[in-house]
């Protein structure tokens, strides 16, 4: 395979696998959302944000893609001659946000879950709740950081 | 990811379990003057429904039904529910073996709230039509009747189909996947035998008796169980003490209706874990026990104030509550 190609695959993989998790992650928190709505609609505005937190992984890969794609040239128009090497290099470097983005994005969904568990019976503590699956958050970002900077410093 | 099935499911019942009863409540129901009274605040909290005749037993009943109907709108498969009813499918029997044989018609006295109501129930017997029970019912209702036909003697009757409920309860646990129904089944089990020892030493039954009522657990040694019941009470509290149930021997130090009351706290001490988990049937399963439990606290109360009990008599029949 040439090195386009790979570049292309490191690009494709932040976006299906953190979007796939984050997918995963607001659908599960999404069904919780629902019980506590249908039982208490008031609390509509709190669980919504509970939901979205898992969302941001799928962000966070398209951000890394439209950062390789634009390295590569293919945003533009034209895409640059790769060599197998280099394509590699941004594969590689895509890789943390794909892999972190889809675990963490699993794990914020369920962690959501349990937070929305909170704001069902102890509306008053949405602030703590929610620093729960904020917490998973952090390695998504730390991944995302690295991807980052890993396409960033590749020289095409 | 087949416990995310009940993800929605479970945030519902988080929802609802606010409105549970806790300890504050069951306090201000207590505080009212008479059964009147407490009809009135159960009506402004939401028990019963607009149509609902304000009495004890209308009310309760509807407030059955709401629950059952919730987890049938929840659940697709309800048979995760059947070990919940085995004791009011086998009281159908029981009450169905003594209609059908003394010829005798009473009012109300079946639960139409399980797999075979009252009328089926009296049907089968009539036919002697045991093939359309749950198998795990065929045999003992068989054995039960003609025992029950032979020799009148509603007490043999009654153990034989109790001790068939346990068994049958103890089984569905032991099949069951989910760790609720494993806990729920086990811990009804073994309080169901301690209670047989506690009675059967209190009216000096035999130990043939004892074997015959009690089923098979666990977390208790029934042989053990007997013959502390046949030695005296402080040698059924020695053994308990060293088993998982030592604060069962606390309460029968000081009082019997204390013991009846730690009786049904296993159950809610059993369930209560399931108050911080977010997936799993478990949430749904404890709900609906604790509705029970909440259900039966309010009729103790009930009862209590139509028959003018003190409120201390009352408290100390209360049972804990879920949340």
């Amino acid at each position: 395979m040439s090195g386009i190609v790979w570049a292309l695959l490191g690009a494709a993989s932040a976006v299906i696998l953190a979007g796939m998790g984050s997918a995963y992650g607001v659908g599960v928190a999404g069904q919780a959302a629902a019980g506590v709505v249908t039982e208490d609609p008031s609390k509509f505005a709190k669980v919504l944000i509970m939901q979205l937190l898992p969302g941001t992984q799928g962000i966070y890969g398209l951000l890394v893609a439209f950062i390789a794609l634009s390295k590569v040239g293919l945003l533009g128009g034209g895409a640059a001659d790769l060599t197998l090497e280099t394509g590699l290099l941004i594969f590689v470097a895509c890789l943390p946000i794909a892999l972190v983005g889809l675990v963490s994005a699993i794990h914020q969904g369920r962690t959501s879950v349990a937070s929305i568990g909170i704001v069902a019976k102890k509306p008053e503590q949405f602030g703590k709740a929610m620093l729960f699956p904020a917490m998973v958050e952090t390695y998504a970002i730390l991944a995302l950081l690295i991807s980052i900077l890993a396409v960033s410093s590749i020289q095409v | 990811m087949a416990d995310k099935k009940y993800t929605y499911a479970v945030a519902r019942i988080r929802s609802l379990e606010v409105s549970l009863f806790n300890q504050a409540v069951i306090e201000q129901l207590l505080a009212c003057r008479d059964e009147n009274q407490c009809l009135q605040f159960l009506a402004e909290r939401g028990w019963g429904d607009a149509d609902t005749p304000m009495n004890a037993d209308a009310i309760l009943t509807r407030e059955r039904e709401k629950t059952w109907a919730l987890m049938e709108s929840l659940v697709d498969d309800m048979s995760v529910f059947d070990v919940l009813t085995y004791a009011n499918l086998f009281h159908n029997l029981k009450a169905a073996i003594k209609e059908t044989a003394t010829e005798e018609k009473n009012p109300n006295i079946f639960f139409n709230d399980c797999a075979i109501d009252g009328k089926t129930m009296l049907e089968i017997l009539a036919n002697k039509d045991y093939g359309r029970l749950p198998e795990n019912m065929r045999q003992v209702a068989q054995e039960a009747y003609e025992t029950f036909l032979h020799t009148r003697d509603g007490q043999l009757c009654d153990i034989m189909i109790d001790r068939a409920t346990l068994e049958a309860i103890y089984e569905a646990g032991k099949k069951a996947k989910d760790d609720i129904i494993r806990q729920y089944a086990e811990s009804t089990v073994a309080v169901a035998d301690i209670k047989i020892a506690v009675r059967s030493q209190k009216t000096a039954k035999s130990m043939e008796f004892m074997r015959k009522a009690m089923a098979e657990c666990d977390t208790l040694n029934i042989e053990l169980l007997i013959h502390a019941a046949l030695s005296g009470m402080d040698a059924v509290m020695d053994y308990l003490a060293g088993t998982k149930y030592a604060a069962g021997a606390e309460a029968l130090a000081e009082s019997p209706s204390a013991f009846e009351r730690w009786c049904d706290n296993q159950i809610i001490e059993t369930i209560r874990p399931q108050l911080t988990n977010p997936f799993t049937i478990g949430p749904l399963v404890a709900y609906v026990l604790a509705r029970e439990n909440e259900i039966k606290t309010v009729r103790i109360i009930l009862t209590g104030k139509r028959s003018n009990l003190p409120e201390e008599a009352i408290r100390e029949r209360v049972r804990e509550m879920y949340v």
